[in-house]
């Protein structure tokens, strides 16, 4: 399934609206999801006052 | 000492006995009845008002409005299950008492349905008229109201108990319980609209059945474990 | 030897464990996704019945999946912290639930913006888009529950008792909306109605479940994280982790 051109591929055989709306939109979706989560670590660690990712536990 | 008159708590004793407490306590405030009935009236009678007075139209519709009318008023009377006990603190005491809290709670679910859900079915055939429905579509649209309404208590008493004191619980109770609705809102309503289209409405009649068996068998338990959760 | 079942059932260990595990689900979920779309778009042939429209099939399918899926493992994970009290299940539960009733709302635009060129109409009642429309309102009760309880203890065992009624409850709606679809306008056109699928049409959609799958893991685990931390803030290793960067307060 080659692509002859960068247009052919975008217009989508004429239903390009409609692939590239849904796929924007669940990206958009999904994206939207990540920022929020690191949204709400970055807030978490401002707030608790963590430096940085503490993922290894430092046995002391 | 006039002797004393022994009690006792036995089953069927204390499901009379919250029955019967419970609508004592309806009856003292007959305007909570009332008003649960006439917001039904007034949703069924404000559709043909938006939907305009084709007769046709409201005919095909009407099994769908009743029944969503039906629906909303029973729920909006849900937060009343539990509240005024649970306020007063005597939701803890039954939550005490030896008798197992699914009976009680099941008590209580039928003095709901007793006070809400009854005064529909009676008030259904009414409205049915204004809707042009045939005779036997009244009859259907009766009897479905009369198998769909107790499952309507016995579901949102569910609703009702996990939102026990919470602020906003009105609308969270319509939010949690809607969809589980919404079985019983496709065969009572199909069921008139296939006694309406000649078809049989035996197998939607027997469906309702299975549903008010099991949430019968499952809604009071599960109503227990939730004020356990709620009050505990 | 008895196997320690509780060690990582403590929020403390769960923490690093999960902060361990992160990376690799989110790069292996990446690296599904290129793959599963390039297959898509580049090796998937045109289907003669829909033409390039049902590209769509790969978010589509995936999403409807992992919402029904999600809302399966929540309800799983609530029954086991409201059965055995482990505060932890509770709030893989909790952390569940938004990336569930997001793949939903995927699952549903995808299905209206699929519709529209196949059957004309952004919405249609086909009997699974409206049981993907209930499931969605599943999810919204669970979120609004617990959302409007503030003891975390009450809020997950409340939203474990909806989550269980919610699934039992699964089945007979799908059944009575398919009953109910079916009753009404005839079968419409389903969605997935098409012969036999390609070869590479079923990988790349395989592909994309599997990238959905892990990107799920991903995301339940740091908001799992977000959610210990949250409500383990005052606890001792919490305070070490501030100490371990030096910030006294």
């Amino acid at each position: 399934m080659s692509w002859n051109s960068w247009a052919e591929f975008f217009s989508m055989g004429g239903y390009g609206l409609y692939v590239w709306g849904s796929y924007l939109v669940s990206f958009a979706c999904i994206a939207g999801e990540i920022w929020l989560i690191l949204n709400r670590r970055r807030t978490l660690q401002k707030y608790l006052g963590l430096k940085d990712e503490s993922t290894t536990r430092e046995e002391k | 000492m006039p002797p004393q008159r022994r009690i006792n708590y036995t089953f069927l004793n204390m499901l009379i006995w919250i029955i019967r407490r419970d609508l004592l306590l309806a009856m003292r405030r007959q305007a909570d009845v009332l008003t649960t009935l006439f917001f039904f009236i007034i949703v069924v009678s404000l559709f043909p008002l938006g939907v305009g007075p084709e007769m046709n139209t409201l005919r095909i519709m009407a099994p769908g409005v009743v029944w969503v009318a039906a629906l909303l008023a029973s729920m909006l009377s849900l937060g009343r299950i539990f509240s005024t006990d649970y306020l007063d603190g005597t939701l803890e005491q039954i939550l005490l008492s030896p008798t197992s809290l699914s009976l009680l709670v099941l008590g209580k679910m039928f003095s709901h349905w007793l006070v809400t859900g009854v005064p529909l079915v009676l008030m259904a055939p009414v409205l049915g008229i204004q809707y042009d429905l045939p005779a036997n579509a009244l009859f259907v649209l009766t009897l479905s109201l009369l198998l769909g309404t107790p499952i309507l208590s016995l579901i949102g008493a569910i609703g009702a108990a996990l939102t026990l004191g919470l602020r906003g619980g009105g609308v969270l109770v319509s939010l949690l319980v809607l969809p589980l609705y919404i079985p019983v809102l496709i065969f009572g309503a199909g069921a008139v609209e296939a006694s309406i289209a000649g078809l049989g409405f035996e197998a939607h009649f027997s469906l309702l059945g299975a549903f008010l068996l099991v949430s019968l068998v499952f809604a009071p338990w599960t109503t227990a474990a939730s004020l356990r959760i709620s009050v505990g | 030897m008895s196997i320690n079942w509780y060690k990582y059932a403590s929020p403390a260990s769960f923490y690093f464990l999960a902060g361990k595990m992160i990376p690799y689900f989110s790069i292996v979920a990446v690296i599904l996704l290129l793959v599963g779309l390039y297959i898509g778009f580049f090796v998937a042939p045109t289907d003669f019945q829909q033409g390039e429209a049902y590209r769509i099939i790969f978010i589509h399918v995936p999403a409807a999946w992992m919402s029904m899926f999600l809302y399966l493992v929540m309800a799983f994970w609530s029954g086991i912290g409201l059965a055995f009290n482990t505060r932890l299940s509770s709030m893989v539960a909790t952390a569940i639930a938004p990336t569930g009733a997001m793949f939903t709302f995927i699952a549903l635009w995808t299905g209206a913006w699929w519709g529209k060129p196949m059957w004309g109409a952004w919405w249609v009642w086909d009997a699974r888009l409206t049981s993907e429309l209930i499931l969605l309102f599943l999810y919204i009760g669970f979120m609004s529950l617990q959302a409007a309880i503030d003891d975390p203890r009450r809020a997950d065992r409340a939203g474990a008792i909806i989550a269980l009624v919610g699934v039992v409850n699964i089945p007979i709606i799908y059944f009575s909306v398919q009953w109910w679809n079916t009753l009404h306008q005839g079968a419409s056109v389903s969605v997935t109605q098409s012969p036999k699928m390609a070869a590479s049409m079923l990988a790349g959609m395989l592909i994309m479940a599997f990238a959905a799958w892990m990107y799920s893991i991903a995301m339940i685990l740091m908001r799992t994280r977000a959610i210990i931390l949250e409500r383990e803030r005052h606890t001792a290793w919490v305070a070490e982790l501030k100490g371990v960067t030096g910030v006294t307060r």
